[in-house]
């Protein structure tokens, strides 16, 4: 027998061959899939029931968030001007002479910086030393509690607290005096209530990220010489920067959308109304002012300018002010994906 | 059929014994593990192992234990242990789980403390000075430690290396001006050709093997004078086991190496001297070719032998 000699050939793939099947189509060949996932067509009655809500209200609540977003688009691209955004508002009869809302436009950027600039560094303390510290045991739950009790607190009450804190004598060099009365009310005393709407959400994400780092990286940080101050500025707090934006971002998009608080502690006027006799930023921020969110109330048609137009406009601006907002989250926590995760 | 009698397919496989190399022969060996041929698990099994490190050359006693004994709350994790840590050669503790090989280790630089249960008797010195009475940091900066887990920090490989280097609270160091110290870090730890085209590379991206070397190479970084290792190698594949046993034998000259090692063979490859700790006693403490050879106690022949563990 001579040899035979099979000719070199390319490497084919080898698939594995599969016997055939008597009965039923052959799950490695594709034909009808069946148990490539489990279907809830074997469930108990109450779980398709329920499984069926679930479907059916998700869609609900996506359905009413997409109609929300889409109506106040379509709204406001119909009556946004892009003058209204630098145009203060003005008296006239008629829709066309009001001008725009300039005014709280900025009034809603400054409370806003404020607001953040408040509560950010004191949230994310808080939460330093509530994961880190926590001692005495007794302290750390006063202080847990505390923060969710601010959370809860509706802002209609933050906001009448705040008049009777700034409108002490004390406080006074954080507002307008007329005559010995102490006006109160001013964007220093909103923003400083408006963080406290703020600290809960920064206090809960920046401690939810400083508990999903593990414990043995903080051990290889110490067991190394370092001390507990340069892990947590240096590893830690860099590390739980996603978190930290996040609870920034959600306490952020509160500030800008809370109302009860400005409407109380702002002075509600339409305009700034700065105080007279004191330097620039100063006067400024000692005096009233107003923000979108009081723009869209007072302009509402329910309200004392019934200007719907600019209303829409304004909420539109507001709007958008949020998801921009969400965005930013969103790019922040891509970014962090890309550094890697701990795998154990 | 009987299923204990041995020659029945039930039977539980015979005890497989360690035959260990004759303690004179002993030398400079490539290859740590050869099977005997003709050996698998229906006979009794002789597995060969081969040291991979030569005598030491010198030894200069870096640290003294002297009877410690560890508590957490009312358990006692280390009873009264005494020995000694010296440079120039590699400290193995061996014994089965929650003997308290690991609270020894980490009560040697510190980090029991971090325990709030934790409560340490006895005495431990570093070059002479207890070791209560230095600075908790500043001992860490000179016994450094390396874990079983691979923990790299979220950062780049250079970040994780410059971390350690860097000062507390003065201005923040050029990279420039530390470039030669991770250099030298990363070298000494065998790592640097392998990550030296990009040391801005995320260290959480590198395998288990280099993530353990970068682990070493910045516990060296802190040019420390005793360098603990617990299992270091438990978490990865006998490649990666194998680079980073040979990197330890050739740190031992440099700094005091202390490795806790659930493996034997893996002691019997790479220490000089092996204490042997049970249920948070030392049973014996010997060099490593007595211990394994010629074992003075019952308890560790037993051990030593795979009676239990």
């Amino acid at each position: 027998m001579e040899p035979v000699q099979t000719p070199p050939q390319a490497p084919m793939p080898t698939v594995p061959s599969t016997p055939p099947t008597p009965d039923g189509p052959n799950p490695l060949r594709g034909g009808k899939k069946q148990g490539a996932s489990e279907g809830s067509a074997t469930w108990a009655p109450i779980d398709r029931v329920g499984l069926a809500i679930c479907w059916a209200l998700g869609l609900l609540f996506c359905a009413i968030a997409v109609a929300i977003v889409v109506y106040l688009l379509v709204q406001g691209i119909k009556f946004l001007r892009p003058e209204m955004l630098w145009t203060p508002a003005a008296a006239g009869f008629s829709e066309g002479e009001t001008g725009g809302f300039s005014d709280a436009l900025f009034g809603t950027l400054i409370v806003a910086v404020m607001g953040i600039a408040l509560a950010l560094p004191t949230g994310v303390a808080i939460a330093v030393w509530l994961v880190e510290y926590g001692r005495p045991a007794g302290l750390a739950r006063v202080t847990e509690m505390t923060i969710e009790a601010i959370a809860g607190i509706p802002s209609i009450v933050l906001a009448l607290f705040g008049t009777v804190i700034f409108s002490s004598t004390a406080l006074g060099f954080l507002s307008r005096t007329t005559e010995g009365v102490v006006f109160g009310r001013s964007f220093f005393a909103a923003s400083a209530m408006l963080s406290l709407v703020a600290l809960p959400l920064i206090v809960a994400s920046t401690r939810e990220g400083l508990n999903s780092i593990p414990r043995h990286v903080r051990e290889a940080s110490y067991a190394v010489g370092k001390t507990k101050a340069a892990t947590t500025r240096r590893i830690l707090l860099p590390t739980c920067r996603p978190q930290v934006t996040t609870g920034a971002m959600l306490g952020l998009g509160r500030i800008i959308g809370d109302t009860a608080i400005i409407v109380v502690l702002l002075g509600a006027t339409q305009n700034f109304s700065p105080v007279e006799g004191v330097g620039f930023p100063l006067n400024y921020l000692r005096g009233a002012g107003t923000t979108l969110t009081n723009f869209v109330y007072e302009a509402s048609p329910t309200g004392n300018l019934n200007q719907p137009q600019k209303a829409y406009a304004a909420a539109f601006v507001l709007l958008l002010m949020v998801l921009a907002l969400n965005a930013a989250v969103d790019v922040v926590h891509r970014r962090a994906r890309k550094v890697g995760t701990w795998s154990h | 059929m009987d299923p204990f009698r041995s020659d029945s397919p039930l039977a539980p496989p015979p005890i497989r014994r360690l035959k260990l190399d004759d303690p004179e022969a002993a030398k400079e060996a490539t290859e740590p593990l050869t099977p005997a041929a003709g050996s698998g698990p229906q006979q009794s099994g002789f597995v060969t192992a081969k040291r991979s490190v030569g005598a030491p050359q010198f030894s200069i006693r870096r640290m003294e234990i002297d009877g410690v004994s560890v508590h957490y709350g009312a358990k006692e994790a280390v009873k009264g242990v005494s020995l000694p840590v010296r440079q120039g050669e590699v400290l193995s503790l061996i014994g089965p789980s929650g003997c308290g090989k690991t609270t020894l280790l980490r009560s040697l630089n510190r980090l029991t403390e971090l325990t709030s249960t934790a409560t340490l008797t006895g005495r431990i010195l570093l070059d002479d000075v207890d070791i209560t009475e230095i600075e908790p940091t500043l001992l860490r900066r000179r016994v450094t430690m390396v874990f079983q887990q691979p923990n790299p920090f979220p950062m780049s490989v250079f970040d994780n290396i410059a971390y350690v280097l860097r000062e507390q609270g003065s201005r923040r160091a050029r990279k420039k001006s530390l470039e030669p110290k991770v250099h030298s870090a990363l070298d000494r730890a065998g790592l640097f050709e392998e990550v030296k085209d990009n040391l801005d590379h995320p260290a959480l991206k590198l395998s288990g093997g280099q993530q353990q070397r970068l682990c070493i190479a910045r516990a060296l970084a802190a040019e420390p004078e005793v360098l603990l290792l617990d299992e270091p190698c438990s978490a990865l594949d006998p490649k990666s086991t194998q680079v980073i046993e040979d990197l330890i034998v050739k740190l031992r000259d440099d700094v005091a190496v202390v490795i806790v090692t659930h493996n034997l063979q893996q002691a019997y490859r790479i220490a000089d001297h092996v204490a042997f700790m049970y249920l948070g006693d030392l049973v014996e403490y010997n060099s490593a070719t007595a211990l394994f050879g010629s074992p003075r106690e019952q308890r560790t022949q037993e051990y030593v032998s795979g009676a239990f563990g």
